[in-house]
């Protein structure tokens, strides 16, 4: 009996792992992967559209940027994704690989802006940074004075700016491989770096060294890798009122009773003064979409009706409540008809 | 001589000392176990005190009158045309006729955000079971957005400035009117347990990633359970003692001991890429849970039939049953409870897994609850860890419920091993 029993239950085992094997159905669900910044519009705007039209709910992974890309990038049909989303632009490294896997034509929609915060916890006062200071705090090496780099001596916010509280140097951040990270470190760090003339002027002689220098984040324990979780950083900040923290806008507006932006050059991080570009620390968020596969997994072109909607990303559309800044109102004319007719990516 | 006697006192110092000793020893024991304990209970205490909220939504009593010219104008039921009308404008409509005075652009999107933006979707579904409500008027309990809802149960602070929160004054006073009218209740929250996940947190269920979970484990134990038993069978009581055998069970015990997120990477290599089966399914994540559980039921299976007296087999050999009777007759029934023991605590291991799923796409937003193995799904404790990333602030106490959940089946699985284990282990 348990012989047969035992017998029966391991063929049935095999028979479906063999059956399974090339049964691969034609898939009727948009699939999408990339960037964990771009993931709660992407998810939004998918809920929504599963929602109200006759399609199935699209699946969203969140792989960051460049993993997202990878596999956007990775080939043509059923068993890669139909739109990856990005927290930069796409860089000519992965065009050059999409087109050699065969995906030639990309249709890129950039949605609106996401702002990079400085905050620290409301207990204490809300700082007023310029990125000159920023990137004083922040980077490993910094000029002297005369020209000459050393390493960073700064230990205080005061020894940066003597008009800054005299409080330690503690700043929790995204790791390396988080899309935020770099936006922080090409804006708010190279913004910084290149208002000492003599290095804006090594970025026409020597573009390595310039670029070492200005993206560089000194090591000695000063900048704290936080992982990629915000609302860890967010509550790290409200345990401890010294430590400043880098994350993005949403979660600053969903967490206003505890953290406060820092003003960067005069601008606090507000919706108005990052769609109207005063504040400094903003960046563009992209989707890129397989121009090849419209059409045969069916939605994706009303998928891309629904994200380029006003009722979405206008500046009363919902997305705006989940924390994304619009674009104005040109830019997102032009990119929705780049939608409609799949205008192919120029670089 | 007198040495000895005086040692052997009970008073001797010797003697004390070793009393001593002896009770500091237990000292020790009894404050490692209060200290586990007392971690065992903060962590008990955070995530029940912040969890046992989300078992409560906040919903808005309001009368809908299902307008034919808004849902169906045309008077054909034409499905397409059911699922896709304005169904929102009915529950705000309904709303707004209890604050006939608001009337600007602004206002009118504040007093609206009162309301979840899944109020549509339950109005929709009624609509589609029942046409024949369409131009009627129902009394309903619609979920109040997640703000509302934090306000109606004390988790925001309504002394802090206005720009400090989420919800406005206005929204506030809104909010104050309705519950004093009594149109504002906490109920159940029965979307919690039957919704798939969402982006808005008063939406967000836990059902889906529970659906996907189950299909993934039944995969996960049809493939390793069978295989598991055959291997420890074949090594136990078949196998001559050799060097390779010896190979094996080496192996077999580092593989039990290799991170779960190598399993992940060969289930993308193989799975996935040569064999081409569908991302994100749960079948695809049944069999890498699989490869990683095989090794743990292996391991229990061999001890469940080393435990077997050997007297059972001579006695069954002695009277002419053949080495595979004696096995399947005799040696198997017995050691059965045991391999199943073993079974189930391999798959509540496997249950708490993520890191192994992330490669094979589990880690995913998923709305649609999944009706097959081939279908996308994610898990339990993924749908956790996507909740603990989102930024707003109801969905914290989402994660802290959803562990919850994992906990519960996680205690069940544990308490059948052990009941198992009483019910049936027999001693000789």
């Amino acid at each position: 009996m348990v012989q047969k029993k035992l017998t029966l239950m391991a063929l049935a085992g095999i028979a479906l792992a063999s059956t399974t094997v090339g049964a691969a159905q034609a898939r009727d669900q948009i699939r999408i992967v990339g960037s964990s910044t771009v993931f709660p519009f992407s998810t939004t705007v998918a809920e929504e559209f599963g929602r109200s039209t006759q399609f199935k709910t699209p699946v969203v992974e969140s792989t960051g940027s460049g993993g997202g890309l990878k596999l956007f990038c990775s080939g043509v049909g059923e068993s890669h994704p139909d739109i990856t989303n990005a927290s930069r632009r796409i860089k000519k490294s992965e065009v050059e690989l999409c087109a050699k896997n065969g995906v030639a034509e990309i249709v890129e929609v950039k949605v609106g802006y996401d702002g990079i915060v400085i905050a620290n916890s409301r207990k204490s006062d809300q700082l007023e940074l310029s990125l000159r200071d920023v990137f004083l705090a922040l980077a490993k090496d910094v000029p002297n004075g005369n020209g000459k780099l050393i390493a960073n001596p700064y230990t205080t916010w005061k020894d940066v700016n003597p008009s800054l509280p005299d409080s330690k140097i503690e700043v929790l951040g995204p790791p390396p491989t988080s899309g935020t990270r770099d936006a922080f470190v090409e804006l708010a760090m190279e913004g910084g770096c290149k208002t000492f003339d003599w290095i804006k002027a090594m970025k026409k002689t020597d573009k390595k060294a310039y670029k070492k220098l200005c993206h560089t984040i000194r090591e000695d324990g000063a900048f704290i890798e936080a992982g990629e979780n915000d609302n860890l950083i967010v509550q790290k900040l409200d345990a401890n009122p010294q430590a400043l923290g880098i994350f993005g806008f949403s979660f600053l507006d969903q967490n206003a009773d505890m953290v406060q932006g820092s003003k960067i050059n005069g601008a606090a991080p507000e919706f108005e003064k990052i769609a109207n570009g005063s504040y400094a620390i903003s960046r563009p968020l992209y989707f890129y979409v397989k121009a090849a596969h419209v059409g045969k997994v069916p939605g994706i072109k009303e998928y891309m009706a629904e994200f380029t909607s006003e009722k979405a990303w206008g500046p009363e559309g919902y997305l705006t409540d989940k924390g994304l800044i619009p674009m104005p109102e040109e830019e997102r004319a032009k990119f929705r008809k780049g939608t409609e007719t799949l205008a192919n990516l120029s670089m | 001589m007198t040495d000895l006697i005086e040692n052997t006192r009970a008073d001797s110092p010797m003697l004390q000392k070793r009393y001593r000793a002896e009770r500091r020893f237990r000292a020790y024991g009894i404050v490692a176990i209060l200290i586990a304990i007392a971690f065992l209970g903060v962590m008990l205490i955070s995530i029940f005190g912040l969890g046992y909220t989300a078992f409560q939504q906040t919903e808005v009593k309001l009368d809908i009158y299902f307008d034919p010219d808004v849902i169906d104008p045309s008077g054909e039921r034409d499905p397409t045309t059911l699922s896709t009308a304005n169904y929102q404008s009915l529950a705000r409509n309904a709303l707004r006729s209890h604050f006939p005075e608001v009337t600007g652009r602004r206002e009118k999107r504040e007093l609206h955000g009162l309301l979840s933006r899944g109020a549509s979707n339950e109005l929709r579904e009624m609509v589609q079971e029942d046409p024949a409500i369409i131009g009627s008027t129902q009394t309903l309990w619609l979920p109040a957005s997640d703000d509302l809802d934090l306000l109606i149960k004390g988790q925001i602070d309504t002394a802090l400035p206005e720009t400090q929160r989420q919800i406005s004054d206005q929204q506030i006073a809104w909010g104050l009117a309705l519950q004093a009218d009594g149109l504002v209740e906490r109920n159940f929250n029965h979307r919690f347990l039957t919704n798939g996940d969402s982006r808005e947190p008063e939406l967000a269920g836990i059902w889906g990633a529970m659906v996907g979970s189950f299909l993934a484990l039944f995969v996960c134990f049809i493939l390793s359970f069978p295989i598991g038993v055959m291997a420890a069978i074949y090594l136990e009581e078949f196998a001559p003692t050799n060097r390779l055998t010896d190979l094996i069970e080496v192996n077999i015990n580092n593989l039990a001991a290799v991170p779960s997120i190598v399993f992940g990477l060969l289930g993308l290599a193989i799975f996935l890429n040569f064999m081409d089966l569908p991302r994100s399914a749960p079948l695809v994540g049944g069999m890498v849970l699989a490869l990683m559980t095989l090794p743990t039921i292996i391991i229990a299976a061999r001890a469940a039939l080393k435990a077997v007296p050997p007297s059972i087999r001579e006695a069954a050999l002695g009277v002419g049953a053949s080495p595979m009777q004696t096995v399947f007759h005799h040696v198997l029934p017995l050691g059965l409870p045991g391999m199943l023991t073993g079974a189930i605590i391999g798959m509540a291991q496997a249950l708490g897994e993520t890191a192994p799923l992330l490669m094979i796409g589990m880690v995913a937003f998923i709305v649609d609850i999944p009706q097959g193995i081939f279908d996308p799904a994610t898990a339990l404790p993924v749908q956790i860890f996507i909740w603990a990333d989102s930024p707003e602030r109801a969905f914290l106490a989402k994660t802290a419920a959803g562990i919850m959940v994992l906990l519960g089946f996680l205690i069940i699985m544990n308490l059948s091993a052990v009941l198992l284990r009483r019910r049936f282990t027999r001693r000789w």
